[in-house]
């Protein structure tokens, strides 16, 4: 009864959370909806909806060939590395990605010089629209690659033998097993890239170079830090709530696109693809994608041996953001942790219960839901909810920490549940009567039992947000202050200030860290996985 | 059940959120700024320096994007703002700024000041000037603009870097300054200028460090920039375009809180920046025209500037009336 109550109490303050800031956007004095529909208002939400289209499209497009190439070629030489570096973009603070991405496509980048050296006048713009792109397709082509190769993966072998002896040419084993699961994905990777463009801040912020090419995200943003306009920031904010409320109703009925691999795709051999055409076709096309994903990474890793690093750890300007971002991430990590464990115990103690009543499962659906809110009110709409309703109790920026904290945790919470629940129901499941029975609770029931078992994912999920927390920008640009630099806000103004050296330098550091969480977050859920077997 | 470990998980939070938290003592001077004023290379630690020697204080400035964005935290931060002095607005926005009830009157004597259109106020007080110009580089853009309106009408491929009129005063100087050329046609003529523009910046240091970088051939910003490349690296490559519409003008100012926690030290400090302790950083370091007397007279290089024919310049108040409206103007004009 107490896990209920604990997860009622979850459900209330994450939806009492999220409400204040709603109610705080629709209710704003003088908001007047005049502004909602002025040229400036709807070119923003047009190019929002085309910069994530054409994002999409070219992610997906791009994926396909990867995804292809990667599963039908098991035994390519370093597969697993480039599998892994796919992985990498996930874990990297976007802010960092954007500076990789300028060394290489920047006007002064590798590859311009390339360009110019190959008699091209006109070098690639990295800012407006096709730098958006570029960049988004950096990010999410790993992750359409990632999530169709596991589902080519899935295939049970029998489809390859019976297509390695019927003789099917590459053509046919496309259209006739590969196709349809590929379609089968698709409407599920395209709509969660399609998300995540469409509400896609620091690159925009970083890289658009002016109203010409600004998300609504960033238009929000900058009417409250830029303009001081509320009335057009809840315009926005609440343009942009709805176009993901709708988003997310038509998500609801695809298919949610998983990573893990079915434990029987290992025996799926695979015939085809041994024809010379379809090898150099394939080996081409994965030194592209590495190439691609790999030198951002590679510039960023260069630029930064080159800033002075010694002096700029010592620096008190990096101590203070480190500490600062750290006690951040530390605090959300740790109180998203608590959500998640609390909402999963509530979950799985309503479950088990006989007969539960209308409002316990309510409070059940009502958890789920609240899980993955952020999805629904991104993390710079809820933060200027709560800047507007906190304005009339003097200076935001004093309340910028807590808010900060809260606001990343929910944006790790539902990743967090997805590492933590798996983990959690196993464990009851073999513990929960047992321990029952034997009347072992409280204090003593976490030393014996759980604290042994639960605390290696524990510390995962704890880690992956720490990760997510440590590299955002969003929130705490829109509170920043001199009294609340992180490690990301500090890299924005001296990249601001184009001392790109020690920005290099401190995207380093930052990348590393952040990959090293990332690491511990996910390679422990593939031993698990292992374990299981 | 698993409170106990639920509980431990809070202390590990609250004890890391308590370290967020972080305060110094003693008595400082707190000035907001914009951030080229503090760099390294900027007046900021000279001006420090000498007039921390004439007080017992902390001189703290606190460098916020550019004036444009001063006058929004200002507005976002009201009465609760922790600055004694805001050093950095220009008198595009002085009306806005002394609307905003939260500076008091200076009681700085500002006689001897000598600025273009002799620029009285009674809240707040000139410290330099200068004329907004199109600097290029002279070994890339062979045949530069001479007016403003071939700059609109140039060649495309030719880009300019310019700064956003929302948060930086050289943006919102050249959108006086099309709005006074061009009156009722500024939208259109922004139409036209906007295929040369290859990025708006938030501030003039961002869009002046892609102009130095080589990354794009014209940027907005003043007559006196040259200056600097002459002294500093000794280059004359760097070249400001003279407009025969005439120049706009900038004058900076800079004003006292109301609430200012160290309130007569910040009046100290308005007046000294009248005095040659602070006027001798201002033609080397922030490459702007003294608005008071130095203790020597200026570099040669400055004699070698584009000296305007025309000054232009839109009252204070008719600024503050009209800004938004025509911000929202050249955002209509910069979107697709």
């Amino acid at each position: 009864m107490r896990a209920i109550g604990g997860g009622a109490l979850v459900l209330a303050v994450i939806t009492g959370f999220a409400g204040t800031a709603l109610a705080a956007l629709l209710l704003f004095d003088g908001a007047g909806f005049s502004g909602l529909l002025d040229t400036y208002t709807l070119s923003v939400a047009r190019f929002t909806l085309w910069q994530a289209t054409l994002s999409t499209l070219l992610s997906v497009l791009f994926g396909i060939p990867v995804a292809r190439a990667l599963a039908r070629r098991p035994q390519f030489p370093g597969r697993i590395w480039i599998v892994r570096l796919l992985a990498v973009p996930m874990g990297l603070p976007v802010l960092i990605g954007a500076l990789g991405l300028i060394g290489i496509w920047g006007r002064q980048g590798a590859m311009n010089d390339l360009l110019r050296m190959l008699g091209l006048a006109e070098p690639v713009s990295i800012y407006g629209l096709s730098g958006i792109l570029l960049a988004h397709v950096f990010f999410n082509m790993p992750l359409a690659a990632r999530l169709m190769l596991a589902g080519l993966e899935r295939i049970p072998g029998e489809y390859w033998r019976v297509a390695a002896s019927l003789g099917m040419p590459s053509r046919s084993v496309f259209r006739f097993i590969e196709g349809p699961v590929l379609l089968g994905l698709l409407p599920g990777v395209a709509g969660l890239i399609f998300m995540l463009c469409v509400t896609s801040f620091t690159l925009v912020l970083v890289l658009g170079g002016g109203p010409a090419a600004t998300t609504i995200e960033v238009a929000v943003y900058q009417a409250l830090r830029f303009d001081f306009d509320p009335g057009r920031a809840v315009a926005l904010a609440l343009m942009q709530i709805t176009m993901t409320g709708i988003l997310l109703a038509a998500m609801a009925f695809v298919p949610v696109p998983v990573e893990q691999s079915a434990t029987l795709a290992r025996g799926g051999r695979r015939f085809d693809g041994w024809r010379r055409q379809t090898q150099w076709v394939d080996g081409t096309v994965l030194l592209l994608a590495t190439t691609f994903t790999g030198l951002p990474l590679l510039a960023v890793v260069l630029a930064g041996l080159k800033a002075d690093l010694p002096a700029l750890l010592f620096s008190p300007a990096f101590r203070r953001a480190a500490l600062t971002s750290l006690a951040i991430a530390l605090s959300a990590g740790c109180l998203s942790v608590m959500l998640a464990a609390t909402i999963i115990h509530a979950r799985a103690a309503i479950g088990s219960e006989r007969r539960a009543g209308m409002a316990l499962r309510g409070i059940r659906a009502g958890l789920s839901g609240a899980g993955s809110l952020i999805l629904l009110v991104s993390p710079l709409m809820l933060g200027t909810g709560w800047f507007l309703a906190l304005r009339p109790f003097g200076d935001v920026a004093r309340f910028a920490p807590t808010l900060v904290i809260v606001i990343n945790s929910l944006m790790a919470l539902p990743f967090v549940i997805r590492v933590l629940s798996p983990a959690f129901d196993v464990h009851q499941a073999r513990t929960g009567r047992l321990a029952a029975s034997l009347g072992i609770q409280g204090f003593a029931r976490l030393r014996l039992i759980d604290g042994p078992v639960l605390a290696k994912p524990v510390l995962m999920a704890l880690s992956f947000a720490m990760a997510l927390s440590l590299g955002d920008l969003g929130a705490v640009a829109l509170f920043g202050s001199d009294d609340l630099v992180t490690l990301p806000y500090l890299i924005y103004s001296r990249l601001g200030s184009y001392r790109t050296n020690e920005a290099d330098g401190f995207a380093l550091i930052l990348g590393f860290v952040c990959l090293l969480l990332t690491v511990v977050g996910t390679l422990g859920s593939r031993n698990r996985m292992t374990d299981d077997r | 059940m698993r409170t106990k470990f639920l509980s431990l998980l809070a202390a590990c939070a609250v004890f890391s959120l308590s370290s967020v938290a972080a305060d110094a003592a003693g008595k400082t001077l707190t000035v907001y700024t914009y951030e080229s004023f503090v760099s390294e290379w900027g007046p900021g630690p000279k001006v420090k320096e000498a007039f921390e020697k004439t007080c017992d204080c902390t001189v703290n400035f606190v460098g916020i994007t550019d004036g444009v964005a001063l006058l929004s935290r200002l507005k976002l931060e009201g009465a609760s703002a922790k600055a004694d002095v805001v050093l950095g607005l220009d008198t595009s926005l002085t009306a806005e700024a002394r609307d905003t009830g939260l500076f008091e009157a200076s009681g700085v004597d500002t006689s001897a000041t000598t600025v273009p259109g002799g620029f009285k106020d009674e809240v707040f007080v000139p410290y330099d000037y200068g004329h907004f110009a199109v600097i290029y580089d002279s070994k890339v853009v062979t045949s530069p603009p001479k007016s403003l309106k071939e700059l609109v009408e140039g060649d495309p491929s030719q880009k300019i870097a310019i700064q956003d009129p929302r948060t930086s005063t050289p943006g919102l100087g050249l959108l006086l300054w099309v709005k006074s050329v061009y009156g009722d046609k500024a939208g259109e003529a922004w139409r036209a200028l906007n295929k040369r523009v290859l990025t708006v910046t938030p501030g003039w240091s961002e869009a002046y460090g892609l102009f130095t970088k080589g990354e794009v051939p014209m940027v907005l910003s003043y007559t006196t920039s040259p200056a600097y490349h002459i002294i500093a690296d000794k280059e004359t490559r760097y070249q400001a375009a003279a407009f025969s519409e005439g120049h706009y003008v900038q004058i900076e100012v800079a004003g006292l809180l109301k609430n200012a926690p160290e309130k007569e030290l910040g009046r100290d400090f308005l007046r000294f920046m009248l005095t040659p302790g602070f006027q001798d950083a201002i033609p080397e370091n922030n490459w702007m025209w003294p608005a008071a007397a130095t203790s020597a007279p200026l570099p040669e290089a400055f004699n070698t500037l584009v000296k305007p024919e025309k000054t232009l310049l839109i009252p204070s108040e008719e600024v503050a009336k009209n800004r938004k409206a025509w911000i929202d103007e050249w955002l209509a004009a910069s979107v697709k």
